[in-house]
């Protein structure tokens, strides 16, 4: 598996154009290695298709946005109404809006279910700590790109969202104040900030692809990892990606769609907030500002830093807890130092993981709550939690854990499941 | 095989009753202080849910001889009442409603001229500013999308149930709760203000039960046999009550946020219809292909 993937070349250029184009630009090779005949591990679930799902997910909201943007209009005054203009006088306008604003919630979700399985099986060890860390950096491109669009239907939330989230790096000792307005483009949230975050919006998911194409990368010089994490031992292992993983990833591509189409066509409102329907208004802040829902995790680790540390001020401590939450993911390969890569043969890791996915999803819960009595305790102990996770757990884990004994190979271990 | 997939149900079981343990605790904890706001039965409300004709025209009238004296509707052109879906008025209704309006242009010979079917709904007042001179400092918010920039909020768990239920009736929820939730005095359940002194009713503000704060500065917009609905060709009449007005012009309103709601279902249906048989011939097929293969 780790030998250079020419190796495994099947192509012989079948004509003269072929043989020709083969010998200047080898691109037909390179596809047939790289998206047919790829050796990939036969024992992947369902889980794996979100792989698949997420790249679909990516071209489905540049499509839609780049239409979106031929008739968007980025200027306070106007940006509104010419949402509405999309959705009431826009052919397929609609349809066009409802799928990308719900298509960044069903990104995210599918985000989250590649991020967590990556977690579970242990796809961030050697050799994949790059591919790792390469999505790591894909997740946070994401937040920057979802944040910036939804700042621009210019709504109410879309205003206060923006206002709270650049204040986040004002907090930063010395440089803060040139970065916050450089965001913002002035001193306050205003039409200088909608321009910039119109453009940044329309750039950075060409960014995303690009890192994407490295993540593809990556994952391609060791290979995909798989529900045992056992390494691939021959290739009675693995099947060619096509046609056994076009199909299944397909499958799981159609079977996602569904409830994606459920949200776009019957509740295309429901996973934002009302308020975003009333225009942006300096002058009136709304009772509870609340992000959408995906970042709410990472908005309670934020909020509930609510103390000064020494001579750290809550705001400053804030912003380094709800940074740290999320730099600590770049350093997930070295924290967890069990040689064993999947949870199902981590007896212990397994608990600990399931309590860290319930101790996240708390974290969501106590985003959207106000901050005020029961939420904020709860938010500190499930904020402490999370990087105790990371920081106590999953090194303690990795010395004192006896997993239990691996299968000898994947043909072994699908073997076994089959007579079982 | 069975030793793995009874392993991933004990594993889900297990992280669904620990998520909705994680969520009931602060559940539990919530103050709800607020009243609670009665879900109606809408025509538009549910799966199957399209707008009924007669109440969208019955709203409109209500909106247009009570409402639109204070609100505007900058997004709403003539044209769409005359659209399939909507309140669907013929054509002629359309330019002879349009016509009835001054419509602001500067183009126009004395700045204004009659309306056409393509102009939007004019607003009540020049600017914000005369808005508000004439509302007592408030400013009555523009009709266009307001029926979606309300809403109601569920406890925990209850609100999971409407990602599957699709409710999306929330702000007609409100606002037919607000028109009927007004007191002409501060009722005895009033909340006390946080030092304990009673509820104190501002200067030239309403009661209500359902809007924020208590204190409104609409006065109540609606009264018993205000709008004189005309009786129907086959002579049924419709109550001529404060209810029954609220509930007309709260569909109304949504049909304005949401003109093409029915025509939205419609593309649903055929979509999730494609989709689940797509996805039936996908499975079949990625069967057939991994057939043979331990996998």
């Amino acid at each position: 598996m780790g030998a250079p993937m020419s190796e495994h070349s099947t192509y012989t250029p079948g004509t003269g154009i072929e043989k020709w184009l083969d010998e200047r630009l080898p691109i037909i090779r390179f596809s047939k290695e790289h998206l047919m005949d790829f050796p990939t591990p036969k024992n992947l679930n369902y889980w794996w298709t979100f792989g698949a799902i997420l790249a679909i997910m990516l071209v489905v909201q540049i499509v839609t946005g780049v239409i979106l943007a031929m008739h968007y209009t980025p200027n306070v005054a106007l940006a509104f109404d010419s949402v509405e203009h999309i959705k009431r006088d826009v052919n397929g306008g609609r349809i066009i809006q409802a799928v990308h604003s719900v298509g960044a919630s069903m990104f995210f979700a599918a985000v989250y279910v590649h991020i967590f399985r990556g977690m579970y099986f242990g796809s961030y060890k050697a050799p994949r700590e790059i591919l790792w860390i390469l999505g790591v950096l894909i997740f946070v491109l994401m937040m920057a790109t979802a944040f910036m669009g939804y700042v621009l239907p210019w709504g109410q939330m879309s205003f206060w969202a923006a206002t709270v989230i650049t204040n986040i790096f004002g907090a930063i000792p010395v440089l803060g104040n040139p970065i916050l307005e450089l965001l913002r483009g002035g001193f306050s949230v205003g039409n200088p900030t909608l321009n910039r975050f119109f453009s940044l919006h329309y750039l950075l998911p060409f960014v995303i692809a690009a890192v994407v194409v490295l993540h593809i990368w990556a994952l391609h010089v060791p290979g995909n990892n798989n529900p045992i994490g056992v390494d691939v031992k021959s290739s009675r292992d693995t099947v060619p990606f096509h046609p056994y993983y076009t199909m299944k990833d397909l499958y799981g591509v159609v079977l996602f769609a569904i409830p994606f189409a459920w949200f776009v066509f019957f509740a295309p409102d429901i996973l934002g907030h009302p308020d975003n329907y009333v225009m942006a208004n300096s002058q009136v802040t709304p009772a509870h500002i609340v992000p959408e829902w995906y970042f709410l995790p990472f908005y309670a680790i934020l909020r509930a830093i609510d103390f000064n540390i020494l001579f750290i001020n809550s705001q400053l401590g804030g912003v380094i807890f709800f940074g740290g939450s999320i730099v600590i993911l770049f350093f997930l390969p070295w924290l967890d130092t069990s040689k064993v890569r999947s949870g199902t043969f981590r007896p212990m890791f397994k608990w600990f993981y399931w309590l860290f996915v319930i101790n996240f999803l708390a974290l969501a819960y106590l985003g959207a709550a106000p901050a005020e009595g029961v939420y904020v305790i709860l938010a500190k102990i499930c904020t402490a939690y999370y990087f105790a996770h990371f920081i106590i757990v999953l090194p303690v884990l990795s010395r004192i854990e006896k997993p239990r004994p691996l299968p000898a190979s994947i043909s072994e271990s699908v073997l076994g499941k089959a007579h079982a | 095989m069975g030793g793995i997939v009874s392993m991933f149900k004990t594993k889900t079981i297990l992280a669904a009753v620990a998520l909705v343990a994680a969520f009931a605790a602060p559940a539990f904890a919530q103050d709800h202080s607020g009243p609670h706001i009665e879900k109606q039965s809408w025509s538009f409300g549910g799966l199957f849910g399209t707008y009924d004709q007669n109440q969208l025209q019955r709203g409109f009238q209500v909106f247009r001889e009570v409402c639109s004296n204070c609100h505007g509707a900058r997004l709403i052109a003539f044209r769409t009442l005359a659209e399939e879906g909507g309140p669907h008025f013929s054509e002629g209704q359309v330019k002879a409603l349009a016509a009835e309006y001054n419509i602001a242009d500067a183009t126009a010979e004395g700045g204004t001229r009659k309306g056409v079917a393509a102009d939007r709904w004019p607003s009540p007042f020049a600017t914000e500013q005369d808005a508000r001179d004439a509302n007592g400092g408030a400013l009555p918010p523009d009709f266009s999308v307001l029926a979606k920039a309300r809403g109601v909020t569920d406890a925990f768990p209850w609100w999971i149930t409407n990602y599957f239920t699709g409710y999306s009736e929330g702000g007609p929820d409100y606002i037919h709760a607000l028109m009927n939730g007004y007191h002409e005095e501060v009722p005895e359940n009033a909340p006390h203000a946080a030092d304990g002194t009673p509820f104190a009713l501002p200067e030239g503000k309403y009661y209500n039960d359902y809007f924020p704060g208590h204190a409104i500065s609409m006065p109540p917009p609606l009264q018993d046999g205000a709008v004189t609905y005309v009786p129907g060709e086959d002579g049924v009449t419709v109550p001529e009550t404060v209810n029954q007005y609220s509930e007309d012009v709260s569909a109304f309103m949504m049909w304005m946020a949401e003109p093409g709601l029915v025509s939205r279902k419609e593309t649903g249906f055929k979509v999730l219809l494609f989709l689940v048989l797509f996805a039936g011939l996908m499975y079949a097929t990625k069967r057939k292909i991994w057939q043979g293969i331990e996998h």
